[in-house]
Formats: C-alpha cells, sequence, structure tokens
C-alpha cells in the first residue's frame, strides 16, 4: 500500500509543524508514504470563489501528482472534500479516475483504513473538538477524531456547546463579509470558554486559525491546536 | 435600510449591531429549532421521508411541462380557469382584469409569498382596491409598512411590544402586549374585511395534477376565509408547486408543517377543487395563476433547477448563522436566506443579486435540514462560478486569483515566492488585510514552510 501525503498550503506555509505531526503519526505506524514535492493547492480557494477554470487546471495537475498512489491522505476535512466532492463538479468523471474514493482526512484514514484507535499518544489536557464543516457535512467524518482524541492517554475530552456550529471562516467569505465572520467566530468561542477546556483542537488548521485570530485579537484565553499535533505528542 | 440585494453587506453590518433585532431573532429561532428536533425525532423514518420527497419533486421538475399540461386540464374540467403568467406584469394585470370585470373594491389576501414576489397588494391599492393581508403576521408588517423577514412566520423580527405599539399607533386600540388579546385584536378587524370582500387571494402550497385541485396548509383559517366567503377567488403559484398525485400528499404533510413551523400537522388543510354557484362556502369562480417569473431560468440548469424543488418552508433560513445574525430584511429580496441566495438571482438577473451567493460561510446547514434534499450550499457554489464566468468580480479580485494561480500551477515558482514573501517578512514588509484585521489577527507566515523543512530533512 502507497501512501501518497498532501499536506495543503497554507499548512505548508502558516502551519508546518501540522505536517510535520502528521508525518511522524504515519512514520510511527509504519506507513509506506511519500510527499510528491510538485504538490502546491487543490485549487479549492478558486473554486470556492467562482473561478473555477483556474481550480479545474489546478485539480487536473493534483490528480496528475497523486495518481499512483493507493490513498492520499491530508491533515484536512476541507481539502479532501475539495478532492472528494468539488473535483466531479469540475471535472468528467473518466478524468477522475478513483481519486474521490482514494482521498481521506487523517483520522479517517486512520481509524478506517488502518483500523487504529490510538496513537499512542499522551496530552494531560482538558480538550474541545470543533466540528469543522467540510469534514463534518461533507465527508461525514464525526465518530474518527473522537474516537482517537478519547484513547489519548491523560486526555480528558469535554464537549462545548453546538460543536457542529460553523466557525465563521468560510474562505473568501471571511474577507467578504468580515463582520458577519467574526461574530460567527465571536459565537464560537464563547461556547469553546464555557466549555472549559483548556485546548480546542480540530481535523482542520483553517477553522482554528479562525478561532486563534479573533481569540488573541480580543485577548481570549483559548489554546488551538491541530488534532494531527495531539495525536503525535508520543 | 436600503432593501436591494446589493446592499446586503451594509445592511448586515447595521443588523449586527441592532440589538433589539438580534434579540428577536435568537428568541423565534431557538424556539422554532428546539421545538422543530422535538417533532422530526418522532418520525424514526425521517431520512427516508426527505427522499422521497426529493424523489417525486424531482420527477416532477423534469417532468413539468407535463404535469402543468395535465393540472390545466384536470383544473378546467373541474370549472376552474388556468392562466399562466410569463412575469410579474401579466400576472398583476390579469389579477387586475378580473377585478375590474366584478367591480370589486375590497380584497382579503391569505398568505403567499409569490404576490409578495410580484408585488400584488401595492400594485391593486394603486388601482383603488383596498387590499388587505389576513395571515396575522403578513397582516403586521403590511401595518408596518415593512417586507415579510421570513417567509412563513413573515413577522418574526418583531416582539410582541413592538407590535403591541404598531397596533395601538395604526388601529387606535389601548395598548397592550398580550399575544391573545392581540390576536383577537386582528381578528376583529379582519371579520369585518372577511365579510365585505368581493375577492379573496391566496397561494397554493401544491397543486395536485391528477385531480386538478389547489391545496393550501394554514394555521389560523384565514385563508379558508378568503378562499370562500368572496365571490372569487384567485389562487397565484408558481409553476413548481405542482405534484402528480392526490397521495403524493402523505410525504409531504409529514415533512413540510415540521420543518416550517415545528408543528407535527397544521390546523387546516383546504383542497379546492371546483366553483359553485350558489352555495355560501364556495367562490362562483375560481382562478389559478401559474408564474414563471424567472423560474424557467433555472430549469435551464441541470444543477441548478435542483431549486424549484423548494416547497417553501424556510427551514434554510432559521439554521443558517448568516440569516440567525441580520435577519430576512437584510438580504433585501423576496425570498432571503440560502435558498433565497439561489432563488433571487433567478429572478433578478445575477448581476442585481451578486452579492447574495456569496454570503454563505458554505457550511451545509441549508442542505442537513432541508426536507427535500436541495444542496442550496452547492447551488451557491455554481452561482459563484456563474458570476465570474459573467465577469462580474472586480478587478482586484481577478487580479489576486491571476497572480494566485500562476504561482499555485507551478511549483518552483510557488517555492520562489514563499522565499520571496518571508524575505519582505524579515524587511518588515506584511501583507494587510484591513477588512480581516478589524477584529481578528491576521495569521502569519511560519519562519520555515513544510517544503523547506521537509527538504533540509532528507538531505
Amino acid at each position: 500500500m502507497k501512501i501518497g501525503l498532501f499536506i495543503p498550503c497554507y499548512i505548508d506555509q502558516l502551519y508546518p509543524e501540522v505536517g510535520l505531526a502528521t508525518v511522524k503519526i504515519l512514520k510511527r505506524f509504519g506507513i509506506n508514504f511519500e510527499y510528491p514535492i510538485e504538490q502546491t493547492c487543490c485549487g479549492q480557494p478558486a473554486f470556492n470563489t467562482g473561478y473555477w477554470k483556474e481550480a479545474k487546471i489546478l485539480a487536473e495537475k493534483f490528480i496528475q501528482i497523486f495518481s499512483n498512489f493507493d490513498y492520499i491522505v491530508s491533515p484536512s476535512g476541507s481539502c479532501v472534500s475539495m478532492i472528494k466532492i468539488f473535483y466531479p463538479k469540475i471535472i468528467l468523471t473518466e478524468d477522475l479516475q478513483d481519486i474521490s474514493k482514494k482521498s481521506l482526512e487523517l483520522t479517517e484514514f486512520l481509524v478506517k483504513v488502518m483500523n487504529i484507535d490510538s496513537t499512542g499518544a499522551e496530552f494531560d489536557h482538558t480538550v474541545t473538538y470543533h466540528d469543522s464543516c467540510h469534514a463534518l457535512r461533507e465527508l461525514g467524518i464525526k465518530t474518527e477524531p473522537r474516537i482517537l482524541l478519547r484513547n489519548v492517554k491523560k486526555l480528558k475530552l469535554i464537549e462545548m456547546e453546538n460543536p457542529e456550529d460553523c466557525c465563521g471562516f468560510g474562505g473568501t467569505f471571511s474577507v467578504k463579509f468580515p463582520e458577519i465572520s467574526s461574530d460567527m467566530a465571536k459565537y464560537k468561542v464563547n461556547y469553546i470558554l464555557n466549555s472549559g477546556a483548556e485546548f480546542v483542537t480540530s481535523t482542520d488548521q483553517s477553522c482554528l486559525m479562525q478561532i486563534d485570530s479573533y481569540a488573541r485579537k480580543n485577548n481570549l484565553n483559548i489554546k488551538t491546536i491541530h488534532i494531527a499535533q495531539i495525536l503525535s505528542n508520543f | 435600510m436600503n432593501y436591494i440585494p446589493s446592499k446586503f453587506r451594509n445592511n448586515a453590518v447595521k443588523a449586527l449591531l441592532n440589538v433589539n433585532l438580534r434579540k428577536n431573532l435568537t428568541r423565534a429561532i431557538s424556539h422554532t429549532l428546539s421545538k422543530r428536533v422535538e417533532v422530526v425525532s418522532e418520525l424514526p423514518d425521517w431520512e427516508n421521508l426527505r427522499q422521497k420527497a426529493h424523489e417525486i419533486k424531482k420527477h416532477t421538475i423534469e417532468n413539468l411541462a407535463y404535469y402543468l399540461d395535465l393540472f390545466e386540464e384536470r383544473a378546467t374540467k373541474n370549472g376552474v380557469k388556468i392562466f399562466r403568467a410569463k412575469d410579474s406584469i401579466e400576472a398583476k394585470n390579469y389579477v387586475l382584469q378580473i377585478a375590474r370585470k366584478i367591480n370589486a373594491r375590497l380584497c382579503v389576501k391569505s398568505k403567499s409569498m409569490v404576490t409578495e414576489e410580484i408585488g400584488l397588494r401595492e400594485f391593486l391599492e394603486e388601482n383603488g382596491i383596498e387590499t388587505v393581508e389576513t395571515d396575522l403576521g403578513e397582516f403586521i408588517v403590511q401595518l408596518a409598512g415593512e417586507m415579510p423577514s421570513h417567509i412563513t412566520a413573515p413577522a418574526m423580527h418583531k416582539s410582541r411590544d413592538e407590535i403591541g405599539k404598531l397596533f395601538s399607533e395604526k388601529l387606535g386600540v389601548k395598548f397592550t402586549n398580550e399575544p391573545e388579546k392581540l390576536t383577537n385584536i386582528a381578528r376583529e378587524f379582519l371579520r369585518h374585511k372577511f365579510l365585505n370582500a368581493d375577492l379573496g387571494i391566496s397561494g397554493a402550497n401544491f397543486l395536485i395534477a391528477e385531480t386538478g385541485s389547489i391545496v393550501i396548509v394554514e394555521n389560523e383559517g384565514n385563508a379558508g376565509l378568503s378562499t370562500t366567503i368572496p365571490k372569487v377567488h384567485i389562487a397565484i403559484t408558481g409553476i413548481e408547486k405542482v405534484i402528480p398525485r392526490l397521495s403524493d400528499l402523505t410525504v409531504f404533510f409529514k415533512i413540510l408543517g415540521r420543518s416550517a413551523t415545528a408543528q407535527r400537522f397544521t390546523s387546516y388543510v383546504s383542497i379546492i377543487n371546483s366553483p359553485k354557484k350558489n352555495k355560501p362556502d364556495s367562490p362562483e369562480e375560481i382562478y389559478v395563476i401559474l408564474l414563471d417569473n424567472g423560474r424557467t431560468n433555472l430549469l435551464k440548469s441541470e444543477r441548478l433547477k435542483q431549486a424549484l424543488y423548494c416547497i417553501k418552508c424556510g427551514a434554510c433560513m432559521l439554521t443558517c448563522p448568516v440569516y440567525q445574525r441580520v435577519g430576512g430584511h437584510t438580504y433585501g429580496s423576496i425570498y432571503p436566506g440560502p435558498i433565497g441566495s439561489v432563488l433571487t438571482p433567478a429572478q433578478l438577473g445575477l448581476r442585481d443579486a451578486l452579492l447574495l451567493p456569496f454570503a454563505s460561510s458554505l457550511c451545509g446547514k441549508c442542505f442537513e435540514i432541508c426536507p427535500v434534499k436541495i444542496e442550496i450550499h452547492h447551488l451557491l457554489l455554481q452561482l459563484r462560478a456563474q458570476a465570474v464566468d459573467l465577469g462580474f468580480a472586480s478587478w482586484l479580485e481577478k487580479l489576486i486569483f491571476k497572480l494566485w494561480f500562476i504561482v499555485m500551477r507551478n511549483y518552483k515558482l510557488y517555492t520562489s515566492a514563499s522565499k520571496f514573501l518571508r524575505y519582505l517578512l524579515k524587511l518588515g514588509i506584511k501583507p494587510k488585510v484591513k477588512s480581516w484585521s478589524k477584529e481578528r489577527i491576521f495569521p502569519e507566515l511560519a519562519p520555515k514552510s513544510f517544503k523547506e523543512i521537509w527538504r533540509n530533512q532528507k538531505t
């Protein structure tokens, strides 16, 4: 089994530690993976803003780069949903190959393909989990990250009120409608604070970026951490 | 506030700061949504029902011309007169023609979004025909001179105190904020109107092709009165409301009340088949106006035509985090919220409704709740693509995406750009995104990218 590791562009540029954490987990389980260096972006920012021609070219390139792998694994529900759910909207079925079936978000891959329910990590903190909209409602990922988190030694998982509510990021939405986007972050941040957890985690760093950006600007005591960073703490 | 879609952002900023509005919205929405969970969870086959409803609608929309013809044929046989209106002007003129023919002075209207869509009430009033909304919520917004802010709960943006004040100002009654007393005031006022009306106008929730029937569900009895007391009844409805069989209602009745008002069933259902001469509980003439008004624009698109499955329950609005914050008026369109952002561009043209498909974080809650499983969030994406294709994006946005694209399609360029940006950062040059940074700190580049760390590790 050969795995292609996809590190989304914004993780590459802003949060390399999330990529490194993913590598650490894959290595621990002896998973045979490659990181194709010529990868860039899945095309989602263009797709979501309406630039489908550009998104299509990037999608074709992506498919070409990752065509020789059995699975494509990525620490992002959002970028995986771009590949799985949205590529079929811009690319003809015959050109898609089986890219949709092959692409998996990290926790989904660990639990469903590798049958792993614990990474052997330890994290002596209280944590609350934010469901990213794309992971939850496009990919149906709800239990996998929670299974893995519950099995992290010393970690106490606390559910916040409305974990399924959107953080307000929405890509270009956060730029076009910053006031609404920030107000959504405000509510999310309150649910997190009310949960009393020390950390908020998610499958998606983009949600965490929005939450962190709002919390820091408003001097709120919220610590964000990507799920791969918790799961690789061994 | 300026009620046009191009003012969405300005309206939204004002609405976000309107403490009173937000309190009213939160109260009404959270009440309905929590009750909805209760009445939906009672039905273990909810997902099957959604799927069935979706399939019935899909089949009908795929064969819309056939079912409209069948409806017309059967309804005509029942003695109902059918008129197909291309747009709002045709529909309004037809109504006026009937009103003039019977010399109508007073018209009672039951709740109908389609009549809001064509601006019928204002049109009839301009032509000297007093027109009264008889649905309590619609009556309230008519008194206030406002638009409905939700398609099934038109006055949900108002508190009972505000309604009490409105009634005492406009109807000259003593102030009260008790819902029961307020309802009685409206009831008394409206009862006279019902008894003296020459013309009754309604919408329709469903048109049954096989029987030629008009189906109206409601809670206040005003639709029943509007369609039986006056001598002439005109039902105006969108062409998408037709369904094949009477028995299809067993599916739709289960989902509609639950989705719209969190009710197991509405208080009343009227199934109207034919006019009868000299009977007290039936009009002598019944007309049905089948309105297109942009709907066939949706029909032309293989993907967007899904929007015509909509049964106008308004659930997507209640669950939408954007709508929850800014309310229906902000959209500046007759149909607000997620589905409104698909329907309005079809009606007004995408240029005039350009902001609406972008006013969503694409969280997908609208699809999750939709009782006929319309992939609303994906339709919004489709419209965004149309907007860019038609060249409606700003020059700055186009430029940014052009540059972004050039960099992203070539990883060597991507790597150089990544180094260049870090060099700029060292010189203290940072990107400024003013709108983002008002309430949020703009994220910063990591000292080294993952690619760079990866390469260094390998060598």
